[in-house]
């Protein structure tokens, strides 16, 4: 087998704009994720069966069918229906969006779930209102236990992002797809990119590593 | 103060409370005993709504508490409770826990709220752990500094549920000093507890709770000495 540096370093300029997208949709869709996964699961708690239903139904949906599915129905189905043009960029990061938000949601509620009731009650005693004691009380306490499973969901998003490459999004795996194709290569392209995915993700845990510690001795 | 008629309480199928009526005058201290599973906790969960009602009537002053019209909240403003567990807020000083509600609820500015926590700390002897985390104290500082985040917002009713229950032996004093402080005070307080020792030096009344009843209620002297029902004596022969 030879390892043919100079087609890498040939498609290196592509492979960084790649990275850059890669990163810039994974951070949107993780930031778009955890505030619509917070929402849902939110909503998922309510007591009211009939209210709650709405949010269960997206949980099961999202969780329960495949990413590469619900990719191909929002870029051909949802993004030209409301700006009436196909943008494998925008599709990537809605699909992705969508899709994190369920598990994200499920975090969230088991976060909330983890924390003793007696706190709630303790909150409730003094008149506060349900929402003053969810943010004030029991939010802050559930975000602290949420960080390791949210890190977790964090980094499959960035492996997942790849997927975008099937709806053109010039990601990471659009631009390696495109040099094995053009030098007939397979090595070079795919051991390429999966070095770039491993370094973004070794980051990634690195830091919330960091995070969490903090968070340890706060 | 409060006026219970006929209060009756069930979860699904089991009926814990099965009819209790009596009523607390201001400034009484009324302490509830009675064995586990009688229950004096889901009573007194039932004064501030922690329960839902499923029978009968409790009003505090004029507020009728099983009247879902009625705003919870503003009850609970006037109702303390001190619970077995402390239930202090883990991620917040013992400052921040006590000034928390009187900020968010009361709507007190942070200065006034900081200057009437320092206050109730020192009541309860602990100002110097003002920038401690609950973690750091021991169970009878916690409770301590729970009374105080329940006093915070200036209840005319204080609720004790087992206050005790949950510290070592020798912490149970210093819990027990800074109700007898709050009952010499005037402070309306209802007591559920296995501190009969209490019960009989502070407490106006005693009543004696079994199987979801109010079987005999009686001054502490009298009750103790010379309880009437059997199964208040056979209770009493075990405890004492």
């Amino acid at each position: 087998m030879d390892f043919d540096f100079s087609k890498i370093i040939s498609y290196a300029p592509f492979l960084l704009e790649g990275t850059i997208l890669t990163i810039a949709i994974s951070i949107g869709s993780i930031l778009i994720g955890v505030i619509l996964g917070l929402f849902i699961g939110l909503g998922n708690m309510m007591r009211n069966k009939l209210l709650s239903f709405p949010f269960l139904a997206y949980i099961t949906f999202f969780r329960g069918t495949p990413l590469y599915v619900q990719l191909l129905l929002i870029h051909f189905g949802f993004v030209p229906l409301i700006i009436n043009e196909t943008n494998g960029i925008v599709a990537a990061v809605v699909a992705l969006s969508l899709n994190s938000a369920a598990y994200i949601a499920e975090i969230f509620r088991g976060g909330i779930q983890s924390i003793d009731k007696g706190q709630m009650e303790a909150a409730r005693s003094l008149g506060m209102s349900h929402i003053q004691a969810m943010r004030h009380v029991i939010l802050p306490q559930a975000v602290k236990r949420v960080i390791p499973p949210l890190g977790n969901e964090f980094i499959i998003l960035v492996k997942e992002s790849s997927l975008a490459a099937i709806v053109t999004a010039p990601e990471i795996m659009y631009h390696t797809r495109n040099m094995s194709s053009q030098y007939a290569i397979v090595w070079e392209p795919y051991l390429t990119a999966a070095l770039i995915y491993l370094i973004i993700t070794l980051f990634l845990s690195f830091i919330l590593h960091r995070v969490e510690r903090r968070l340890d001795t706060a | 103060m409060i006026k219970v008629k006929n209060l009756k309480k069930s979860f699904g199928k089991n009926e814990v409370l099965k009819d209790i009526s009596l009523e607390i005058k201001p400034k009484e201290v009324v302490v509830v005993i009675g064995p586990s599973g009688s229950g004096k906790s889901t009573f007194l969960r039932c004064i501030n709504l922690l329960e839902e009602i499923t029978d009968g009537h409790i009003y505090v002053e004029d507020f009728d508490v099983a009247d879902p019209k009625n705003n919870i909240n503003s009850l609970r403003m006037e109702v303390g409770m001190v619970f077995q567990q402390f239930n202090l807020f883990p991620h917040m000083t013992v400052l921040d826990n006590i000034m928390l509600a009187p900020t968010k609820v009361r709507k007190l500015s942070k200065e006034n709220a900081k200057e009437k926590g320092l206050e109730l700390l020192r009541k309860v002897g602990l100002e110097e752990k003002q920038n401690a985390y609950p973690d750091s104290l021991s169970g009878g500082q916690k409770q301590r500094v729970a009374i105080a985040r329940a006093l915070a917002m200036q209840p005319k009713i204080m609720l004790f549920d087992e206050p005790t229950s949950a510290l070592d032996p020798e912490m149970v004093g210093e819990v027990l000093e800074v109700m007898k402080q709050l009952a010499n005070e005037g402070m309306t307080m209802i007591v559920v507890t296995h501190e009969m020792g209490f019960a009989r030096e502070v407490g106006d009344r005693v009543i004696f709770m079994d199987e979801g009843y109010v079987v005999e209620e009686n001054v502490p002297k009298e009750l103790f000495e010379n309880p009437h029902h059997e199964r208040t004596k056979s209770f009493l022969s075990k405890v004492l």
